[in-house]
């Protein structure tokens, strides 16, 4: 579904991404770890294609296409979402009437009929009584006076909405309660499938508990420095990333023992 | 799509995606101002220039009663005595006055049409190529309208519908002649003729306009509305509206203007007058389409209005929302004087200026009656060279015990080279007073465009959306016909059912 090849990408003429290579199939879940400035959130942004990420080498290909010539919002209706990680607010229009137009607009691109309002507030009901939103969040302005907690449960309702068939969870589990986090995780989870692909970038374990992934890789400096299981993760909780720092020489030998 | 291309040579790179944006921002804002055709009727014009017999022409040519005349020398002769305001925060070579034609109309509505069935196809056309059908058959249900093309009204509809109510809605050149009781009462009594220069000069030479007289304890059941057409060239429109609203009675009055497209800038110096009696209630709404001038900001009209309503009743309320889209310069400041006990004034704008149009704009809230109660919102929208002001003047008066007012100003720019100034007043003399006052400008944000694309929304759709978001609470106080044509002037789409 999704290769990365060599991918170089610089913010304000300063390297962030030095050279990722990443293949995602679909079905698959992939987790990114790694300290903060590794370059995690870098990859995510310039995936989706957030102006101001400029991507100086590489190539990705999404479902066999140039994903890097795509406009952002081509790359969205084609199925590729991005879970910010910090949701933004936009005062005065409600939350209904962007999720209405953003499913619309993916629904024209892929030849569908577009819902009509009584359609799209069934399948968003339906869907917000999963993630046990009250209703009236529909009618709030987006993000608005939102908590931490109900922007991240904000954007996998979206999520859930629109279908994609990439995620992109960019550090969704950071500032959420124990609560939240099974919620964000229980949203997550329900989008797997053999069609659909998801990567999570986080820094913390914590979320890996609750979606498992069957990969993980490691990023630091702007690289790929480890890839491996789900027990890779296990590991870098136990011992921090500083055993990798430096690592442009990998597999430092298998872990002498992962906690059970 | 499928086709390998280099990526480097394809990414759309961060100029690309603030062109993008910008593109949209030019869309919704440079849109070709639609209304800037000519309609081609023979008129009769009077020379430029002013002076005493040009006032007495004009009110000789409306068959008006001596006071209307004596009134108008009155107004002119204060008028030479005084000098135009300079305080505004606009910019604009002089205005030469004897160089402005004071009347101009239609040559077939000289002996004034008996009825909309006598007036001119041509002028009829005019305003349905406006979308405002003056045949009652095809009109907006529910809405009255009167047409007012240069200076004189062409005709009225729903009149005698709206008589058998008791209720009075012509042109303010019938009033005179039919209701001159009414108007000898209230014309002025709430903008005097000494009130600035600006309404000096349209008390001398106004030339028509709309009138209003709801009596005691009518509602009136359809949205009355003036059309305002600016056709002829080299023409100043000075027209007055004045609205009553006797106790207990509540009405709701629109109205729109348009012009053709010129080079030389246009003068617009309207009045308007509203008088709520005890338990009365006026909504009076704005949309304000003015040919604005071009890109390099050549032509426009000059929209020099003053608007003032007065509570004159206790429990009475006035409302004004306007919507400013068009204009080279905008010069208003609808207000409120709270004189009855419990009245209650609001004053909800949204103003957008692109290219090199000024508006300075605002609101005066005077409390003078006890208990009043105000609220301003207003919502600057800045692009290109454009340039808002917020002026607005809360003026609490010492027997106004337990007053209170809330304003909200806020600014927002699109591009970097437009400005956003606020110049909010407050005087203060009673210590029970309450007056709240909360400013805020920002930009409309790369990551809020981002967030929207990135849910598949395109660039153009998101500006619309977040513009729309930002006069949502102004645009919600406009009648339905109305905020349907607001919205389109704005270039946002209304959020449907489930918004």
């Amino acid at each position: 579904m999704l290769e990365i090849r060599n991918l170089q990408a610089s913010v304000e003429g300063k390297p962030i991404l030095r050279g990722i290579d990443l293949e995602v199939k679909a079905g698959e879940v992939h987790a990114i770890m790694g300290p903060n400035g590794s370059g995690k959130s870098t990859l995510a942004q310039v995936l989706a294609g957030r102006e101001g990420y400029e991507v100086t080498g590489g190539e990705v290909r999404y479902l066999g296409h140039d994903l890097l010539a795509m406009a952002p919002e081509v790359r969205a209706r084609e199925g590729v979402f991005l879970a910010f990680q910090y949701p933004v607010e936009i005062p005065g229009v409600s939350n209904a009437y962007l999720l209405k137009a953003a499913l619309n607009g993916v629904r024209r691109h892929r030849g569908l009929p577009e819902l009509d309002a009584m359609d799209f507030l069934a399948l968003v009901r339906q869907n917000m009584k999963r993630m046990g939103m009250a209703d009236d969040m529909l009618y709030r302005s987006v993000n608005e006076g939102f908590s931490g907690g109900e922007k991240k449960r904000n954007e996998i309702l979206q999520m859930s909405v629109l279908e994609p068939r990439l995620a992109l969870l960019d550090e969704t589990d950071s500032g959420l309660d124990i609560d939240a986090l099974q919620v964000v995780a229980d949203g997550i989870n329900a989008m797997r499938g053999p069609e659909r692909a998801v990567v999570m970038v986080t820094h913390y374990q914590r979320l890996l508990g609750h979606v498992v992934p069957d990969f993980v890789h490691v990023l630091s400096q702007g690289r790929i420095v480890r890839s491996g299981g789900r027990d890779l993760a296990l590991e870098l909780e136990e011992r921090g990333y500083g055993w990798l720092d430096g690592a442009a020489a990998p597999q430092a030998g298998p872990p002498e023992r992962a906690a059970p | 799509m499928s086709r390998m291309e280099p990526a480097a040579d394809r990414r759309p790179d961060r100029g690309e995606n603030m062109a993008l944006a910008a593109t949209a921002l030019d869309e919704l804002v440079n849109r070709e101002y639609r209304h800037g055709f000519v309609t081609d009727v023979e008129s009769d014009t009077l020379a430029r220039g002013l002076d005493e017999d040009v006032i007495r022409l004009i009110s000789r040519k409306k068959d008006e009663p001596d006071f209307m005349l004596e009134w108008r020398l009155k107004a002119f002769r204060r008028w030479l005595t005084m000098t135009e305001p300079a305080w505004a925060s606009v910019h604009h070579p002089p205005i030469d006055y004897q160089d402005i034609i004071y009347y101009s109309a239609p040559r077939s509505m000289k002996a004034g049409p008996a009825s909309l069935d006598d007036v001119d196809p041509e002028l009829l056309r005019t305003y349905e190529k406006l979308g405002v059908p003056l045949k009652e058959r095809e009109m907006l249900a529910g809405v009255a309208v009167d047409a007012v093309f240069d200076s004189v009204s062409v005709g009225t509809t729903y009149k005698a519908k709206l008589a058998e109510l008791g209720i009075v809605f012509c042109s303010f050149s019938e009033a005179v002649r039919e209701h001159p009781e009414l108007v000898r009462r209230y014309l002025g009594s709430v903008v005097p003729y000494t009130d600035n220069f600006f309404a000096a000069l349209n008390a001398a030479v106004f030339t028509d306009g709309s009138f209003c007289y709801v009596p005691p304890g009518v509602r009136c059941p359809m949205e009355l509305s003036t059309y305002f057409r600016i056709n002829a060239k080299n023409t100043g429109q000075f027209e007055r509206t004045l609205i009553i609203a006797d106790e207990g009675a509540h009405v709701s009055y629109l109205e729109g203007c348009t012009a053709p497209m010129r080079d030389e800038n246009q003068l617009h110096a309207a009045v308007v007058e509203l008088i709520a009696l005890d338990n009365a209630r006026i909504k009076y709404s704005t949309v304000q389409n003015w040919y604005p001038g071009d890109k390099e900001g050549k032509g426009g009209i000059y929209n020099f209005v003053t608007k003032r309503g007065d509570c004159r009743g206790a429990n009475s309320h006035i409302s004004w929302t306007q919507v400013e889209t068009g204009s080279a310069i905008t010069w208003k400041y609808p207000s409120c004087i709270l004189r009855g006990d419990n009245s209650v004034g609001e004053f909800h704008s949204v103003a957008l200026t692109n290219n090199h149009q000024q508006a300075d704009t605002g609101s005066k809230m005077i409390h003078i009656g006890r208990n009043t109660r105000s609220t301003i919102v207003s919502k600057g929208i800045s692009a290109g060279r454009g340039r808002n002001a917020y002026r607005g003047l809360v003026k609490i008066a010492k027997a106004a015990e337990g007053a209170r007012n809330f304003t909200r100003c806020d600014s927002l720019l699109l591009g970097d080279r437009c400005a956003a100034h606020t110049f909010p007043y407050i005087e203060v003399k009673n210590p029970t007073a309450k007056v709240e006052h909360e400013a805020s400008t920002s930009r409309i944000g790369e990551d809020q465009l981002f967030y929207c694309m990135q849910r598949g929304i395109s660039a153009e759709d998101a500006v619309s959306m977040i513009v729309n978001g930002f006069c949502k609470e102004v645009l919600k106080e406009l009648p339905m016909e109305f905020a349907v044509e607001a919205q389109k002037l704005l270039g946002v789409s209304l959020e449907g059912s489930v918004g």
